[in-house]
Formats: C-alpha cells, sequence, structure tokens
C-alpha cells in the first residue's frame, strides 16, 4: 500500500482493496451513499450541501476495505480510472461490484487528509 | 341595616352608587356622601365585608324592594381612591345639570331641522301637481285641449311621484337614533339644493306660464314632468352621498377604553368625524365588556401605595419648589425597592385560584338543579294537572339550591351589583322556557357581556362628548384622534387608513404540479 499526497494540487489518497470471496459474492465491507440521482443534502459527511459524490458511509469490521485503510466519510472519486463524481447511485454500485476484478483501486479524499496538509502547509 | 354599614368605612363613590338601582336616589346619594368625604382618611385602608343573612334569598323579596337597597345583592367594599372623593362630588354635580340640560336645549333644535325637512319635502311634492293644475283652474277655457300624449303623460307624472314618495319614504322617513353636535353637511347641502331647484322652476313657471297665460297645455304638462323627473334624479343624489359613499371601508378605527385598555378595531367607509363617532358608540355597546369600576380600585390603591410613605423636607430654606419637590418624589420612589410586584403576582394568583374555584362550585350547583325540572309533554299535561308549574314557578322553585354559589361568584368577581336576584329570576325562567342547558344559563354570569346585555341603569355611559381637534363635520383622515368622553371613562379613537394594497396575479398550470422523490438510499458493495 502506498499513500501518494499531492501537495499543491490535490488532498488524494490512493486505496487499494482486495475483495473477500463470501459464497457466490466478492465483497468489499463498506456501504456507499449519494449519486447524482440522490439527496445531496441529506449526506452527512459531505462539507458541501449539494456536492453529489459517492461517499463511504460504512465500513465493516475487519472486511477488506478496513484493512485497506478505507475510513467512513471519505469520497471515492475514482474507481479503477473510471470517474465516480458524476454517477447515479446504481452506477457506482455496479463499478464497484464488477465480478470479474478481484482488486479495487480507490481514489479517495478525505477531509481530515485536507485539513491535515493545510495545518501542514501554514506551519 | 345602612347605617350600620356607613359608619365603619370610607367610600369610593362607586360602590355607594352600585346600591342604588333607581335614578331618584341620586339625590339623596349625594346629600349622604358630603359630610362623609371630609372625614374620610386619605392614607388608612379598611375594608368591610358584608355578608348576607342566612335566611333564604326568597323570602327577603319583599323586604328588600320597600328599602329600595340590594341588600343581598351589593357587596360593600371600601378603598382607598385618593383624589377621586373631592372629584365625584363635581361628577355628579356635573351629572345633574347634563341631564337638566339636553332635556330641553336639544330637542329644539332636532325637532325644527325635522320641521324644516317636512315642509319643504310636502312643498316639494305638491309642486308638479300645482303646475299640471294651476293653469287648469285659472285659465281653463282658453287652453288647448289635451290630446293623447298629453294624458299619457299624467300617467307617467302620477306613477314618478308614487315612486318618489316611497323612495323618500324608505330613505328619509326614520326615527333619529343620535343626538349629533353639529348638523349633516350633505343634508344640508341637499335641502338647498332642492330648495334652489325648486324654487328656480317656480320662478320660470311664474314668470313664462302664470303671466303670459300659455295656451299650449302639452307643453306646460312636459314641464311639470321634467321636474319631477329631475327630482327623481336629486333622489338618486341622496342615495349616493348619504347612503352609499361611506360603505366601502377606508378607514380602520381603534378605539380604546381609557379605564382598562381594552381595544377593538372597526373599519369605516368616509365618514365624517360625528358619523364615525356615531358608529363607533353604537358598536361600543355591544362589543366592549361592560365597564364596572369596581375593578379598577385594586390597582389605585396600589399607585396610592407607591408614593404614600414620603414626605419632603425643604432643608434649604422657604421657597416652595413644588414641581422640584414632586421631582424629587418621583425619584425617590423609583429607586426604593418595594416588593409590590411580587404583591401582585401572589394576589392575582390568589384571586384566579378562588374564581376558578367558586366557578366550579357554581356550574355543579346549577347543573345540579337542573336536573330537578323536567318538561311536560302536551299528552302528559293531563295525567299530572296539580303538580304542574309555569316556568316562573318552577324558576323560583330551583333558584335557592344554586342562589348562594351564584352569589358568591358574583362577588367574586365583582359583578354583583349588575344582576339583582330579579334579574336572575328572569334569566333563569327563560332559560326554562328555551330549553337551555345549565351551560347556557351560566354563560350570562360566566363573563362580564356587553353593555347592552345589561340594565340601563348600569351603564355609566348614556352622555357622550366628542372631543375633537378638528371640525368634527370634516372628513375622516389618517392620524387623527378624537375621543369621545363620558363622565366616569372615555374613549380614545385613532384613525388610520387602510394601505393602498397592490395585488399582482401569477398564473399557474395545473399540469405544471410535479415532483420527484428525494432519495438516500445506502448500498453496501
Amino acid at each position: 500500500q502506498y499513500s501518494a499526497i499531492c501537495i499543491f494540487f490535490s488532498f488524494q489518497q490512493r486505496i487499494e482493496i482486495h475483495k473477500l470471496r463470501q459464497g457466490d459474492n466478492l465483497i468489499l465491507g463498506f456501504s456507499i451513499g449519494g449519486g447524482i440521482d440522490q439527496d445531496p443534502t441529506q449526506n452527512p459527511f459531505s462539507e458541501d450541501k449539494t456536492d453529489k459524490g459517492i461517499y463511504v458511509t460504512r465500513v465493516t469490521e475487519g472486511g477488506p476495505a478496513e484493512v485497506a485503510g478505507l475510513q467512513i466519510g471519505d469520497k471515492i472519486m475514482q474507481v479503477n480510472g473510471w470517474d465516480m463524481t458524476m454517477v447515479t447511485h446504481d452506477q457506482a454500485r455496479k463499478r464497484l461490484t464488477k465480478r470479474n476484478e478481484e482488486v479495487v483501486r480507490l481514489l479517495v479524499t478525505r477531509q481530515s487528509l485536507q485539513k491535515a496538509v493545510q495545518q501542514s502547509m501554514m506551519s | 341595616m345602612s347605617a350600620a354599614m356607613d359608619t365603619e368605612s370610607t367610600y369610593s363613590g362607586y360602590s355607594h352608587y352600585s346600591g342604588h338601582s333607581k335614578k331618584a336616589h341620586r339625590q339623596g346619594r349625594d346629600r349622604h356622601k358630603s359630610p362623609r368625604s371630609k372625614d374620610g382618611s386619605r392614607s388608612e385602608k379598611s375594608v368591610t365585608i358584608q355578608t348576607p343573612p342566612a335566611e333564604p334569598l326568597l323570602g327577603n323579596d319583599a323586604s328588600r324592594t320597600e328599602e329600595g337597597q340590594d341588600d343581598n345583592w351589593g357587596e360593600t367594599t371600601t378603598a382607598i381612591t385618593g383624589t377621586s372623593e373631592h372629584s365625584i362630588s363635581q361628577e355628579d354635580i356635573a351629572r345633574i345639570s347634563k341631564d337638566l340640560e339636553d332635556s330641553v336645549g336639544l330637542d329644539c333644535k332636532r325637532y325644527l331641522g325635522l320641521t324644516v325637512a317636512a315642509v319643504l319635502g310636502l312643498l316639494v311634492f305638491l309642486t308638479p301637481i300645482a303646475f299640471i293644475l294651476l293653469p287648469q283652474i285659472l285659465w281653463r277655457d282658453n287652453l288647448e285641449p289635451c290630446g293623447t300624449a298629453c294624458e299619457g303623460l299624467f300617467i307617467s307624472v302620477a306613477f314618478k311621484l308614487l315612486i318618489l314618495l316611497i323612495g323618500t319614504w324608505a330613505l328619509f322617513f326614520r326615527q333619529p337614533k343620535a343626538d349629533i353636535p353639529r348638523v349633516f353637511v350633505f343634508r344640508v347641502l341637499l335641502l338647498v339644493l332642492i330648495f334652489l331647484f325648486v324654487f328656480s322652476y317656480w320662478l320660470f313657471y311664474g314668470v313664462r306660464i302664470l303671466d303670459s297665460k300659455d295656451t299650449n297645455y302639452q307643453g306646460i304638462v312636459q314641464y311639470a314632468v321634467s321636474l319631477v323627473d329631475a327630482l327623481l334624479f336629486i333622489h338618486y343624489l341622496a342615495i349616493v352621498l348619504l347612503e352609499l359613499r361611506q360603505l366601502q371601508p377606508m378607514f380602520t378605527v381603534k378605539v380604546v377604553r381609557s379605564t382598562d385598555g381594552e381595544s377593538r378595531y372597526y373599519s369605516l367607509g368616509q365618514l365624517s368625524i360625528q358619523r364615525a363617532a356615531l358608529v363607533v358608540l353604537e358598536n361600543y355597546y355591544k362589543d366592549f365588556t361592560v365597564y364596572n369600576p369596581a375593578l379598577l380600585t385594586a390597582s389605585k390603591s396600589r399607585a396610592a401605595k407607591h408614593m404614600a410613605g414620603l414626605k419632603v423636607y425643604n432643608v434649604d430654606g422657604p421657597g416652595n419648589n413644588a414641581s422640584g419637590q414632586s421631582r424629587a418624589m418621583i425619584a425617590a420612589a423609583a429607586r426604593r425597592r418595594d416588593s409590590s410586584h411580587n404583591e401582585l403576582y401572589y394576589e392575582e394568583a390568589d384571586h384566579e385560584r378562588r374564581v376558578k374555584k367558586r366557578r366550579a362550585r357554581l356550574v355543579v350547583a346549577v347543573e345540579e338543579a337542573f336536573t330537578h325540572i323536567k318538561r311536560l309533554q302536551a299528552e302528559e299535561q293531563q295525567k299530572v294537572p296539580g303538580e304542574m308549574m309555569d316556568p316562573r314557578e318552577a324558576a323560583q322553585a330551583i333558584f335557592p339550591s344554586m342562589a348562594r354559589a351564584l352569589q358568591k361568584y358574583l362577588r367574586t368577581t365583582r359583578q354583583q351589583q349588575y344582576h339583582s336576584m330579579e334579574s336572575i329570576l328572569q334569566h333563569l325562567s327563560f332559560c326554562i322556557t328555551n330549553n337551555m342547558t345549565p351551560k347556557a344559563f351560566l354563560e350570562r354570569y360566566l363573563n362580564p357581556g356587553p353593555t347592552l346585555q345589561y340594565d340601563r341603569d348600569r351603564w355609566f355611559s348614556k352622555q357622550w362628548t366628542l372631543v375633537s381637534e378638528e371640525a368634527v363635520t370634516s372628513g375622516l383622515q389618517d392620524g387623527i384622534v378624537f375621543v369621545l368622553k363620558c363622565l366616569d371613562f372615555s374613549l380614545v379613537v385613532n384613525v388610520k387608513k387602510i394601505p393602498f394594497i397592490k395585488l399582482s396575479e401569477e398564473f399557474i398550470d395545473p399540469k405544471s404540479h410535479k415532483f420527484v422523490l428525494r432519495l438516500q438510499s445506502e448500498t453496501s458493495v
């Protein structure tokens, strides 16, 4: 796992999750909320209440996502290179649960990450 | 009995007035009052409450009317009245003199106006008939014969005069309902207009027709018809000026009673100030609760206690700086830490609790009393002829069981002088006759009602004076304030214009009502 933090242009983290096989399904171990067809004002994790991006709303304990370092409240920007900022909820789900992929590489952004970098820039 | 009540207490004028219900006793009351006001003490408060005798109240009816005083229904409470002891005697004098004045002076003015209008009306009505008849009487032989058209005009004149008569009767023949200080400007203008109009017609008639003895009878009849037509138009003008113009509301008027701050709002059209005052007074009698002086004594006593106990000593030498002294007193009184707010709070809470308790007892007593009465149906009436009672007797039969509770409640809410036993009995028999429930019977006693509900002698407000800075015949304008004063209180009237309303329209297509669901789903992956 490598986390690259670009100081000047984005506060993003790359997370690689290996899917776990449970019976017939491959699960990632987190829940998503949001999407362009959803109501952005009900999103508790977003700073800007018009943000219709995909957010991580729950992370199951001990699951692959937690092991990989995904945290609750993260906004998912890309999945395996596919953009996730302007997708519907169902499209997001589909992109995460492709049956032929065993590893998903997410590009996430996190508010705490932004603030930490901002603070370190100022000091 | 009355002497025993008098010796122990200082009286405020109203509690004594409340004991007497007849006008004739007013003179006697003044004689009682003047010696007492000199020995009344100002700074001490003594309260004497007479509990009613315990015998049944029905039996006292005869003796009560002989004494002419409400012993059972009047409570003698006393309180500090401050300066009002002296001013009351002046007010009584003013009241007596006003009574004398208005019975003589204003009647003349009213009847003069009426007679002038009636004479003018009669003259105007007979004029067309005279126009038609005079040539027939004076130079009948020279007149051209009246053809069909001319005779048709006779019919039209007759019917138009009939319509005019009915219209005038409907519009003008009314009981004058008020005495107002100045004449109605529009009425006078109309009378003057009618007079000038008819006068000019007569002038023309006299010169051109009577003098020259015109023979064209049809022309004369048409002249009379034109007069009647014009009179009908003047009648139309009268309707518009006198009735229709003030119908559209243009002003909102706030009326506040000076003694307890009770206020109401009314909508008025374009009226003169005196007519607006009339409207306000007509509505006062039905909207405002009755003026009860017994409710005001508490605040007066509080105010008096606030300033009492402070004396000013002039240390710096002679020189009576009265305004400086009073200012010093006010400042000292304001700075003094008194707990009168505490007293007020607990007193009011206590009073409310007492009123609620007594009200509960009263409601229960009345409900129980009403269960003893049953209305007999028609067929039952033949079966038990001996025990039948008419409403009055039925009321008298159930009254004693509720009398005490009712009397106590009225005393607690200080309404006892507004309801005599006779009036209560009458109301009870009225309610029984009309199948009213106990709650309907009690509605009159639980809350103070408008002034019209009570006996005329208890009104305290029959003579009104209009106090205004503008002329009373001028129209209402925004911001005008005038005061309607009667002897005991006044109504302050504030006029405000109804704002100009800008109303715009927006069309909504019924098909444009569309909705979406606001979702926030969570999917686990």
